[in-house]
């Protein structure tokens, strides 16, 4: 029986090498700036979790049949080796500090540098179950919004009809349209319960936060169209919560603007 | 002897009643928690294997279900209102009505004052309490499930303003929500009640000669653990009552102003959901801990009992259980990276979780050492331990990719996370509590239970748990988020469908052969061979008397200890094993 425990726990060590390492085919495609950076870190995490995760199982396994009672004698006494377990203190600390270091790069590249000044500026407030998409149209500025104008047909995101920089703001429900290879600015809002904007081609999450404006940036390298998730539990149909990510060249970008300008 | 010294000391019941019911023995009391933890065990199983059935076969409809639970199947599949109600009840009880009481309130109740050489708990009477206070907690919490208008949908960290709305938020966000939190502040209030209790008693009750170096390490993680719970609770507490103001008294403590739901105006302002996530991880990340710490103890007593030597590094343990409860402390924040949390703590956060992964380390690598140069017996509350070792590696590495703020922009709230933390505070806690049920039932029932049934349970589960949650970390890394009632909504998840079939298959099985468990603890139960006081010729101070001990544990004597917790194969010793109570050997051992 401990050979057999022990062939076990090699089989899960081998299934776990083999549901981890499919993955270059298994992450969804990555078309984002920082996103290969986010992967990189990914995978030296994997390196690191690999070697402990493997030599862990396997001397398990091995010791578990190594050392089944057999024979006469008596187990080994001893209570242990403090200089052994100086040394691995220090060794995974240095490893694991220096590993959650090396990720905190690109979380700065995401949340503690600005955006740059010429970023598009979109605003998406979420709601159950749908993506606000606006767009601050040709004055570059966001009309300002209430709830009293909210209007889930004609108005969903509550645009000040008085407002004169709102006049030309454009709304769009589900689809957002971005320029390719440009700094884009996203604000997230929402205006029921928390929700999550999640674009995994991106490898970008934020939670859209009841009561809070919170600023996210991006750059889309590649034009297609792409599916965006919601990622914290909203209410009913969260699994159905689905937006579009389209990413066009900047001269679609306009026109598909302009068109729904003048709508 | 007098009551001084022992306060604790109480007479033999004779009614059934205080027997049996309203006990003040903490061995009475344990096994009341270990059967609430039992029917709860159960019972959350049950709900996963429903919600898990509309995971692989979204457009199904399930006959018997629907007759039970009508309302959840209101045109024909289950809806997905009934399937987040039981996620939510699931996760809830789980964690709460069985990690938290089993481990700690079950075993720990029982076994803690025999180990340290008491006669019962320092306070007997805040120790019934705090068991009858769980148990109407539980009672309100499965009048939640079977509330009008359904249980809640929230999920088990019912984050507001979701919870904080009421019906007008989805289904079941009206009375199914509202039992909800009041269960769980009652349940604060228990495991508040039951944690003075084992501190007072682990501080004041040791007998002669118990050192807190000879403490068993179950003993450290028992006191440990009740620390933690004595510090995070009473968060949990302020949070559900400030919650449960938003709801009914008009409060705004989680609810910002400006807000408009299902065409609704909400006439609050002022408030900040993300309060309410800090003061739920404040104490979310600790009771992490307070799930798995008596695990790690059961384990290590475990393997050194059955391995015949003595624990490997046994101070360094000691130690590295203070750091994990210290830790546990400062780093509830990375529940909350991409939460619209300051991303300059952020980064303080994530290099303190990953220093977590040191002491987990230096556990592992003691368990490990306890095994090198060992005389195996592989029994099956040893199965569990070594099983629990194999799924602590499994499930703990794993957070070294979800502690650190960059990698969690991409895997936060995917299924990467489920199958993480069910490997390491779920199933492996579980193995603990199985491993604890096979090793101590001799004692507690005065009955062995059946070897061949106990590891036929273990293959089942070991093979199952691995087959259920590995590879949900495939499902993360795919990008797939977790509480979708289906995932055949969007394209990019169409390669995961496979793998909720495949996932509820091992689900089905697995939860079935639980009844091999509940077959062999029943038979056993009233059938079993008779055990003696020590079947496994082990050391600490509850194998020194009688199975099952009787009412003051220690037949009116007090014992003196002489030496440590694990003395197993010690050099010229008559046996293989010194009992800690054993006369001191020639030669200074």
């Amino acid at each position: 029986m401990a050979a057999f425990l022990a062939v076990v726990i090699w089989l899960v060590t081998v299934a776990s090498i083999y549901l981890f390492s499919g993955i270059p085919g298994w992450f969804p495609e990555q078309i984002s700036e920082h996103g290969g950076a986010i992967d990189a870190q990914f995978i030296r995490t994997l390196v690191v979790v690999a070697i402990s995760f493997i030599s862990a199982q396997v001397v398990l396994g091995y010791f578990i049949w190594r050392f089944r009672g057999r024979g006469t004698g008596r187990a080994t006494y001893t209570h242990g080796s403090v200089k052994l377990e100086v040394g691995l203190m220090l060794l995974t600390a240095v490893v694991f500090v220096t590993l959650a270091a090396m990720g905190q790069k690109v979380w700065a590249q995401l949340h503690l540098r600005e955006a740059p000044p010429d970023a598009v500026q979109i605003e998406v407030t979420a709601q159950q179950f749908a993506w606000n998409i606006r767009y601050p149209g040709a004055d570059g500025k966001f009309g300002r919004t209430a709830v009293k104008f909210v209007d889930d047909q004609t108005n969903p995101v509550g645009v000040d009809p008085q407002d004169p920089a709102g006049k030309d703001d454009v709304v769009s429900v589900n689809r957002m349209a971005v320029p390719v290879n440009r700094p884009i600015q996203v604000t997230l809002r929402s205006k029921d319960v928390t929700h999550s904007f999640f674009v995994p081609v991106l490898r970008l999450k934020q939670d859209a936060v009841p009561g809070m404006q919170i600023p996210i940036h991006f750059k889309a390298m590649k034009t297609g169209e792409y599916e965006i998730a919601c990622a914290e539990l909203c209410g009913l149909t969260h699994f159905k919560m689905k937006g579009y990510l389209m990413v066009m060249s900047d001269q679609e970008f306009a026109t598909w603007l302009k068109e729904r300008a003048n709508n | 002897m007098s009551e001084m010294t022992h306060p604790a000391v109480h007479e033999a019941p004779t009614g059934f009643i205080r027997k049996w019911i309203f006990s003040l023995d903490h061995k009475i009391i344990g096994i009341q928690y270990y059967f609430l933890a039992l029917f709860s065990a159960f019972l959350g199983m049950i709900l996963s294997v429903i919600f898990r059935l509309r995971l692989a076969w979204p457009t199904e409809t399930w006959p018997l279900l629907a007759k039970i639970f009508p309302t959840g199947f209101e045109g024909g599949p289950m809806t997905p209102e009934f399937y987040l109600s039981m996620v939510t009840m699931h996760g809830t009880i789980m964690v709460f009505m069985v990690l938290t009481t089993a481990p700690q309130g079950g075993f720990g109740n029982y076994v803690l004052p025999i180990q340290i050489g008491a006669h019962d708990m320092a306070f007997p009477v805040l120790n019934m309490l705090s068991f009858w206070v769980t148990f109407v907690s539980l009672v309100v919490m499965v009048a939640a499930l079977f509330a009008a208008g359904g249980a809640p949908i929230s999920g088990w960290t019912a984050y507001a303003p979701l919870s904080a709305l009421g019906q007008v938020a989805g289904p079941g966000q009206g009375l199914g929500q509202t039992l909800w939190i009041i269960s769980i502040a009652i349940f604060c209030v228990g495991s508040l009640l039951g944690a003075l209790n084992f501190i007072t008693t682990v501080l004041n009750m040791r007998a002669k000669g118990m050192s807190l170096m000879r403490l068993p390490l179950t003993v450290w993680t028992w006191f440990t653990t009740a620390i933690l719970a004595l510090l995070s609770f009473p968060v949990l507490l302020a949070g559900g009552i400030l919650l449960l103001m938003d709801r009914l008294g008009g409060t705004s403590f989680f609810i910002p102003g400006g807000l408009i739901v299902s065409d609704k105006i909400i006439r609050h302002s002022g408030g900040s959901p993300i309060l309410w996530q800090h003061l739920f991880w404040f104490f979310g990340h600790p009771e992490v801990y307070i799930a798995i710490l008596p695990g790690m103890g059961v384990t290590s007593q475990l393997l050194s009992t059955f391995a015949r030597k003595p624990v490997f590094g046994y101070r360094a343990m000691v130690y590295a259980i203070i750091a994990i409860g210290m830790l546990g402390f400062f780093v509830w924040g990375h529940h909350m990276f991409i939460s619209g949390l300051s991303p300059y703590s952020a980064i303080a956060f994530s290099i303190l979780t990953l220093t977590i992964g040191v002491p987990s380390a230096i556990k592992t690598f003691n368990w490990l050492g306890t095994l090198w140069g060992g005389k195996i017996r592989l029994t099956t509350p040893m199965l569990y331990a070594l099983g629990f070792v194999s799924l602590f590696v499994s499930g703990g590495i794993t957070g070294l990719f979800l502690g650190q703020t960059s990698l969690d922009v991409y895997l936060h709230d995917t299924y990467f996370v489920p199958g993480h933390f069910h490997l390491i505070m779920g199933v492996a806690a579980i193995f603990g509590i199985f491993a604890g049920t096979y090793y101590w039932f001799p004692k507690m029932f005065g009955r062995m239970m059946n070897e061949g049934l106990g590891k036929l349970h273990f293959w089942f589960t070991f093979i199952g748990v691995y087959a259920i949650f590995l590879p949900m970390h495939t499902m993360g890394i795919m990008g797939h988020p977790r509480r979708y009632a289906q995932a055949t909504e969007f394209k990019y998840l169409a390669a995961t469908q496979p793998f909720h079939i495949f996932i509820t298959i091992a689900a089905i099985i697995t939860a079935t052969a639980q009844i091999i468990f509940l077959v062999n603890f029943l038979y056993s139960l009233f059938k079993g061979p008779k055990a003696p006081n020590n079947p496994w010729e082990a050391t600490t101070l509850e194998w020194t008397i009688p199975s099952p001990p009787p009412h003051d544990n220690f037949g009116g004597k007090t014992p003196v200890v002489h030496h440590g917790p694990y003395e197993y194969s010690v050099p010229g010793a008559p046996k293989d094993y010194v009992m800690q109570t054993d006369p001191p050997l020639p030669g200074g051992h």
